[in-house]
Parts: structure tokens; C-alpha cells; sequence
């Protein structure tokens, strides 16, 4: 759990480094995310007071992107490529592997709470798919045996 | 010892960081003195890793490396088993016409040297000399037309941008690439990016704006970190910042990284999201030139398009010009990907066929099947058959045929592709990816992704109106996601109807 005081602190130093840019927004989500894990509830009212405007419009923007979580994820994250040049090397197959041996769908974390299984579309990787990103790192040419690999190491 | 090892997302997603300890541990190892450069790519990805070293005749590439390759680069050259010889010498290298391309994944792209000494900053040398309007004039006569897709005549765009009165005018470089297939973006920003900076100058000079955004998409981590320092490094030699080069106005940008939503390569999204908003797209007109990044005039234009800026300038317009088919002049980057024997990228002239593509460059697919289908522009592009191999690749060609060539990513299938399952996998990704501003486009693509499940499920009369939702679709959409959707959706249905013929039969 986070402490209140963490919470309102960073958060306050984040708005700060941010104040004054064009469209602060976006990059204050971003570190915020990068500091926590996750956008916490707790520190939009902070961010809208900072950039004068509602909580509701920070909320709404939270809500729009994909990369900004609600909820902190697994241990580790991985992201599979969906999009079709992967898909035309197999990674339907290999996504229907990973989430049964997963046990998870997408979105969503195994219950030891390790891993949070997300989609993603293009990692710019198309002629060497399929393509994932395991913990913000790239990895390419993907099948069952190094995914199990790799999910092995993770561990 | 000059070595050369990619720093390229595909490099080091096969596992380049790890070859680049196991040199540095070998050299130290052995003794011998290592000068180990990170370069970008070349584009031959099923060479990557590939790894050059500099010899008296040229550069020598091997690959695709792995770690236990590396030991017998410090014995005889001559006997790796992995040395494909001279890299500029390969067919894939010798048939391309490299002007965008032509320092990528030759030069350091963080060394300011290495640019310089490459031909770079001689695009906007020389339009330091010229007045604004001469430099649209250069940019309009060279026929360069945006490269993310639209086509739009980049220097009517620029022409508009300069002619609007504004106290503060922008550069927005649209590097939000998400179409499937497609990596020139990243290639560039990873291998050259001080061409996508010289670029963003010029277009600050052309048409008076002072301040520049580059907008990567966050699923490119290492473009975005090497578009940061190649920023600061600019900054710091005096080519951004109060004066261009000390002798111009004031130029200078900034990174910013989107979060992942598809929707934000439309460019009144992408401006939306700059702001700090949600990436809604914005009914056009007014349009960005006018009433663009808040609210003042804008130029967007894509990574390549821009970064195609400065050799314009460097080599003149007609050189460009002189280049291509019809009314795309100049080169475009190929960037051939899924299941394909060769993939990465090919900078060409506009005009070769599609067969000439996927059968003698790209060598057929991968797993040696026939190929099936080739979807041409990205997720938003249509399905060509063989039929239909024979169209050359410029954007009224492939309009004529029901197609487009959007960023010119190209994806090859095998005759195990499903197209029905293509078809419902374009409606799932609107769905997914729609802004939800306009109900084409949030509702149609829900009801596109029943109305195939309907098909599939051997339900005939789905099929009509799946073309007439399309058709809603197309015509009703307020941007390309909702609009061009129906591409992949109609050309899977049209040209591969055998894949929507499923009776009730077979299914239950």
C-alpha cells in the first residue's frame, strides 16, 4: 500500500517539473506511472488542481489510453504483439499458449500475483515476429520453447 | 579492430546488448583492441544481428550473429561460417536507391562527426541561404507527398503553414507509427535521427515556426530514448535553439511520448493528445495548418516525410523528382514484413509491382508455402491477391485498385491465412482502437465483428450486410480508423470469398 504522504508528495513534485509545458498532461501520467506502478485515484484532484482543471478531465484521460493502469500490475509484465504481421508467423497460436499456460486472458494477472498478461499492437518488430515486450524489454522471434524460457526465468 | 553492432530495436530484440558484452569480454579476453560502434540497421532483418567490421575494401557483415558466433570474429574472417562479405555489396543493398535512408546504419547516429561528415546539415545549410517561400517552392517541386498514408503534396501543407499569421507557429513530426508492418519511423529515429531533426529545422524555416514536438508512440523505448539525446546533441552544437545554426531564427523541439492508442497517428488526435487530452479525433475544417497544436498553425507531418527533407534541399528537387511513378515522385521506404523469406526495409523509387516485391526481393514467405494474400498499408489497407500482383506501388495505382499504400508496410501471408478471420480481426481492432467520437466507427465496428461471427457461422445473408455496414462505415467515419476499415474488411470478402463460403453444415 502506499502511504498518503509518498503519495502527495511525489505527486506534487511530478506537477512541478511538469508546470508550464504545452499540454503537461500526458507526461505527468507517465512519470506518475513510472514512480507508482499504476495512477492511483488518489493523486488525480492533485493533478487537476495543479493544471486548473477537473478531475473528471484528468479521469477522462486516464480512462482513454491504454498504457495508463488503474490498478497496479503483476511482478512482471508482458506484452505479446496482436497485430498482423506477428499473426502472420503464428502469434495467434502462441498467445492462445501463453494464456492457457498462463491461465490468464488478456488483461488480466496470474493469481500468484507474478505476471499480467496485455496485448499490444506493433512493436515495430514485423519481420522478425512474433514479437513481444517482457518487462519493458524488446524480444523478437518468439515461439513456445523461448516463451517458456523466458516465463521460466521470470519465476 | 572497427566493429559495428546495431543498436536497432530489432538488433537488440534478438539480442545484440548481449553480443556487445560478449565482444567487449572477448577483446579484453584476447587483448585484442576493440572499437565497438552501435550503429542503426541496415534493414536486412533476417541478417540481424548482423555485425560489420571495417576492412581495407570495405565493410564485412556477418549474421544473423549469435553469442557463440562471436569468438571466431577474432580468428580468420575468411572462414566465419556466418560471413555473408561485403555489406554494401549484397543484391538487397545494391538495388536500393537510398536518399532518406542513406546514413542509416552506416554512420554512429549520436556521433555529431559522423553526420557531418556524412553529407549531414547540408539540406539546411543550404536552405539557410534561401528565403521561406523559396524553400516551399523547393519542397512542392520536388512532388514529395506525405508519407504516413494520406499523400497529402507536403509543400501545399508547408505553403499553407507559412501564408497563416500567427504570433507562434508549429512542427508536429507525427511518429505515433502504429500500423502493423510498418518501421521506417523507427529505423530513421533509431539510425539517423539528426535527419529527422535537420528536417524539422528546414520546416521551421520554410514556413516560421519556432518550436517542434516529435510524437513517438511509448511502444518504441529506444527510439524515444535516442531521439532525446540526439535532441540534446543538437542543442548543444548550436543547430536548435535561439538561432539555427547561429545564423537563423530560432528553432528548437521537444520528445513526447503518446500511451498507447492507435488512434493518435490521426493527426487532430495526435494534436489532442499533445495537449494533454484525450486522443479525440477533430472534424476537419478547420484544419491543423490553420488552427492546428493549440489552436495556432501547425504543420504534422510524418517521420519521413520530414526526415526525407534535408536530401530534397541537399540534392535539389528535380534530383528527387526525377525519381518514381505518375505523381508519386522520389523514393519510398518498403518495409516488407510477417511471413516472408527477406523482410526490413527497401528504399526504391516508386513503380516497382507487388510481385516484383514479395517474389524477388522479399524471396516468397518464410515457411516456403504459397503466398496467399499481401496486406498493403497496414491494419487500415486492403488484402491483395496474386490477381492483382502485377499493380506498381504509387498511391492512385493502388486507389485504382480498391487499395492504398499507406506508410507502405507490407505484409505477406501463406495459404494458411484465414481471411474471414482477417476480416474479423480489422472490425475487432477498431473496436478496440476506435476514439468514439463518431458512431460508424464505435458502433459499426461491434456490429462488424457480429455480423462476421454470423458468416462464420454460415449465415449467407450476413454477408450483404456486412458490405452495407461497410459502406456506412467508409462514407460516415470522421477519420481514417472508421473510414478505412472496410479496406481489409471488403478485399478479404471480394477476393477471397472461398474463406466466407462456410455452410451450416460444416460449422455445426
Amino acid at each position: 500500500m502506499l502511504d498518503t504522504a509518498t503519495l502527495t508528495t511525489r505527486t506534487d513534485e511530478i506537477c512541478a517539473a511538469h508546470l508550464g509545458r504545452e499540454g503537461a498532461l500526458l507526461p505527468i501520467l507517465h512519470d506518475i506511472q513510472a514512480e507508482f506502478g499504476y495512477v492511483p485515484q488518489d493523486c488525480l484532484q492533485q493533478i487537476a488542481r495543479a493544471l486548473n482543471i477537473s478531475r473528471a478531465e484528468v479521469h477522462g484521460v486516464v480512462s482513454f489510453y491504454h498504457d495508463f493502469r488503474e490498478m497496479p500490475a503483476g511482478r512482471h509484465v508482458i506484452k505479446l504483439c496482436r497485430a498482423e504481421a506477428c499473426q502472420a508467423v503464428g502469434a495467434d497460436d502462441l498467445s492462445a499458449y501463453a494464456r492457457a499456460k498462463l491461465g490468464v486472458d488478456w488483461h488480466e494477472t496470474t493469481p500468484d500475483g507474478s505476471v499480467t498478461l496485455e496485448p499490444v499492437f506493433c512493436l515495430g518488430l514485423c519481420a522478425c515476429g512474433p514479437a513481444a515486450l517482457i518487462d519493458g524489454k524488446l524480444t523478437a522471434r518468439l515461439d513456445t520453447a523461448k516463451l517458456d524460457e523466458i516465463l521460466g526465468d521470470l519465476a | 579492430m572497427k566493429i559495428y553492432l546495431p543498436l536497432d530495436s530489432v538488433a537488440v530484440a534478438l539480442g545484440a546488448d548481449d553480443l556487445a558484452a560478449a565482444i567487449t569480454a572477448h577483446a579484453s579476453k584476447t587483448g585484442v583492441q576493440v572499437e565497438l560502434i552501435r550503429n542503426g540497421s541496415r534493414g536486412m532483418v533476417w541478417l540481424e544481428p548482423l555485425i560489420e567490421i571495417e576492412a581495407p575494401e570495405g565493410r564485412i557483415g556477418f549474421g544473423p550473429m549469435t553469442l557463440a558466433d562471436i569468438p571466431a570474429l577474432f580468428a580468420d574472417l575468411a572462414q566465419h561460417p556466418k560471413a555473408v562479405g561485403l555489406v554494401e555489396a549484397l543484391p538487397w543493398m545494391a538495388g536500393q536507391t537510398r536518399l532518406t535512408f542513406a546514413r542509416c546504419g552506416v554512420i554512429d547516429p549520436l556521433n555529431f562527426n559522423d553526420f557531418n561528415a556524412n553529407d549531414g546539415f547540408a539540406g539546411l545549410a543550404r536552405a539557410l541561404d534561401m528565403t521561406s517561400s523559396d524553400i516551399v517552392a523547393e519542397v512542392t517541386a520536388s512532388g514529395l507527398r506525405g508519407r504516413g498514408g494520406a499523400g497529402f503534396p507536403t509543400g501545399i501543407k508547408w505553403k499553407t503553414v507559412a501564408e497563416a499569421k500567427a504570433a507562434q507557429k508549429y512542427i508536429v513530426c507525427n511518429a505515433d507509427e502504429g500500423d502493423s508492418a510498418t518501421f521506417a519511423d523507427r529505423m530513421i529515429m533509431e539510425g539517423d535521427p539528426l535527419t529527422l531533426i535537420e528536417g524539422m529545422a528546414i520546416a521551421g524555416l520554410a514556413t516560421g515556426a519556432t518550436k517542434g514536438f516529435v510524437y513517438i508512440r511509448s511502444e518504441y523505448p529506444i527510439a524515444i530514448d535516442i531521439m532525446q539525446k540526439a535532441v540534446l546533441l543538437a542543442r548543444v552544437n548550436g543547430v536548435l535553439g535561439a538561432s539555427v545554426m547561429g545564423r537563423g531564427p530560432a528553432f528548437d523541439m521537444e520528445i513526447r511520448v503518446g500511451a498507447g492508442a492507435y488512434v493518435c497517428g490521426e493527426e487532430t488526435s495526435l494534436l489532442n493528445s499533445l495537449e494533454g487530452k484525450r486522443g479525440v479525433v477533430r472534424a476537419k475544417p478547420p484544419l491543423p495548418a490553420l488552427q492546428g497544436f493549440m489552436g495556432l498553425p501547425t504543420v504534422v507531418n510524418n517521420v519521413i516525410s520530414l526526415a526525407s527533407i534535408p536530401v530534397i534541399m541537399a540534392k535539389g528537387a528535380a534530383h528527387y523528382a526525377a525519381i518514381g511513378l505518375g505523381r508519386s515522385r522520389g523514393t519510398i521506404p518498403l518495409q516488407i514484413a510477417g511471413n516472408v523469406k527477406y523482410g526490413g526495409l527497401f528504399e526504391v523509387g516508386f513503380g516497382l509491382t507487388l510481385g516484383q516485391i514479395v517474389d524477388d526481393i522479399a524471396g516468397g514467405t518464410a515457411t516456403g508455402r504459397p503466398v496467399k494474400a499481401v496486406q498493403v498499408g497496414g491494419p487500415l489497407g486492403a488484402y491483395f491477391p496474386r490477381a492483382l500482383f502485377d499493380t506498381p506501388f504509387g498511391y492512385e495505382e493502388f486507389a485504382g485498385k480498391e487499395g492504398l499504400i499507406g506508410h507502405a508496410g507490407l505484409t505477406v501471408f501463406d495459404d494458411s491465412a484465414d481471411m474471414l478471420a482477417q476480416a474479423r480481426f480489422a472490425m475487432e481492432f477498431c473496436a478496440i482502437e476506435s476514439c468514439g467520437k463518431c458512431t460508424p466507427c464505435r458502433i459499426g465496428a461491434v456490429r462488424g465483428v457480429e455480423t462476421v461471427d454470423r458468416i462464420a457461422k454460415g449465415d449467407t445473408a450476413a454477408i450483404p450486410l456486412l458490405t452495407d455496414l461497410c459502406a456506412t462505415m467508409k462514407s460516415g467515419s470522421l477519420c481514417a480508423l472508421g473510414g478505412f476499415t472496410p479496406y481489409p474488411v471488403l478485399s478479404a470478402l471480394n477476393h477471397f470469398p472461398a474463406d466466407f463460403a462456410r455452410t451450416k453444415e460444416a460449422v455445426e
